[in-house]
């Protein structure tokens, strides 16, 4: 047993790199898959609307926990090779981000009157320009509070990531906290650096939502 | 692959989903009841009141849920306060809900015009049934998504109580894939469990949200 000190605080800093890795991980690979997700699920044909459906309802009926260790262990069994931790994980969170992300942006695009979609065709874009210069900006415009609160569940979700043993955040703190006997100083300290991360972005969210709701 | 190792732990896998079920319910019910005394406070409460009500709001929100359920679990004892793993997870989880469900009872509440309140007053009705009968049903029509989908969160959410044995599901799920060594399998079937449970109260929400909120909205 040792007590807390310098270096305790230098692995969570060193392990906060891994979470903001795994944030970024999940957000540039599902961030466009959640794009194809929802342009797929407001589609006009209906296989690829229920194909798209069935999806988001299966990532968000499935606790993030079982994706981490249906990939996890299932990497292996697919491919009949060993991946490292990092692929498996990013793959899990890079599916989570999708389905959520998804489903939000889904809503942002069918919020946007099919009126627009219609006035666009009339002007002689075709599918694609429409959605690209009508809907898709005003439809970005409606999604941005719930994607940044999206954010914060993701932050939140990576410490997850610490039960398959990828040391990130949370895994240094069950680092520290069994190394000192100290647990409410090491999971204080932890929670207050998610904290810290987490509240910025719920206030931004909220102050993009009233500016939206004052524009109407 | 093989499945067929696992039928002979069919009982832990269900003793596992029952305590998942016992855990979600508990947490939701005393949530609940947090989200409708938060929203209450929130609008009446004194000013110190109302902070502490915040300030609870957005610690709980803004950090994971597997760190509240540590800090509990392992730092009450330190206060003399011991609690066994199901009942820490499940105050931890009852926390964590009820600050989200503050926040949504507060937006069903704030939902309401105004003057719909008004007019019940003009109609001489009491404060209590102006509550009971004219902001209640609307708000509640209003939030009953936001709140079924919650829910469902929280269902998922419980398997992290795993992570200080609190025997729900997933915990069950390393107990099996500790004697199996079949840890693919096992949670492959662990993840279709939580599917299937999260598909029926879907289905038992819609239904209920069908009956109870039949009357028409004017738009």
């Amino acid at each position: 047993m040792r007590s807390f000190g310098y270096i305790d605080l230098l692995s969570f800093v060193h392990a906060l790199q891994w979470t903001v890795l795994l944030v970024i991980v999940a957000l540039a690979f599902g961030g466009p898959l959640a794009l194809l997700l929802a342009t797929t699920r407001t589609s006009r044909l209906a296989p690829l609307r229920w194909l798209a459906a069935g999806l988001i309802q299966l990532i968000q009926g499935v606790p993030l926990l079982g994706l981490l260790f249906f990939f996890y262990f299932g990497m292996p069994v697919f491919l009949g090779i060993e991946v490292p931790a990092l692929v498996a994980v990013g793959i899990a969170y890079t599916l989570y981000t999708a389905g959520f992300l998804g489903d939000i942006w889904r809503g942002g695009i069918e919020a946007v009157k099919p009126a627009q979609w219609e006035a666009g065709a009339c002007l002689g874009l075709t599918s694609w320009q429409q959605f690209r210069h009508i809907i898709g900006p005003q439809a970005l415009r409606l999604s941005l509070p719930p994607t940044v609160g999206f954010l914060v569940q993701l932050i939140k979700g990576t410490s997850l990531a610490s039960i398959v043993g990828f040391v990130e955040l949370a895994r240094a703190g069950q680092v520290v906290s069994a190394a000192t006997f100290q647990p409410l100083l090491a999971y204080g300290i932890v929670a207050a650096i998610y904290f810290a991360l987490c509240l910025p972005l719920t206030l931004w969210s909220r102050t993009l939502e009233a500016r939206l709701n004052g524009a109407r | 692959m093989n499945f067929q190792q696992l039928w002979r732990y069919q009982d832990q896998f269900i003793e596992g989903a029952l305590i998942t079920l016992a855990l979600t319910l508990i947490a939701a019910v005393v949530g609940l009841a947090i989200g409708v005394a938060g929203a209450a406070l929130l609008r009446s409460g004194s000013k110190p009141v109302r902070l502490a009500i915040r300030s609870y709001i957005e610690i709980f929100r803004n950090t994971p849920s597997l760190i509240q359920i540590f800090l509990i679990f392992f730092v009450l004892p330190a206060a003399g306060l011991k609690l066994p793993a199901f009942e820490a997870a499940a105050v931890a989880l009852s926390l964590y809900f009820g600050a989200y469900a503050i926040e949504i009872v507060r937006a069903g509440l704030d939902s309401i015009p105004k003057s719909q309140v008004e007019a019940g007053q003009c109609l001489g009705l009491t404060r209590w049934e102006v509550f009971r009968h004219i902001v209640l049903p609307p708000a509640l029509r209003n939030v009953y998504p936001a709140f079924t989908s919650q829910f469902v969160l929280l269902l998922l959410g419980t398997s992290l109580a795993s992570q200080v044995a609190a025997g729900e599901l997933f915990h069950a799920a390393s107990f099996i894939e500790s004697r199996t060594y079949r840890s693919f399998e096992v949670y492959a079937v662990v993840c279709a469990i939580y599917f299937a449970m999260v598909i029926a109260f879907k289905a038992l929400f819609a239904v209920i949200g069908l009956a109870a909120f039949r009357w028409p909205v004017r738009r």
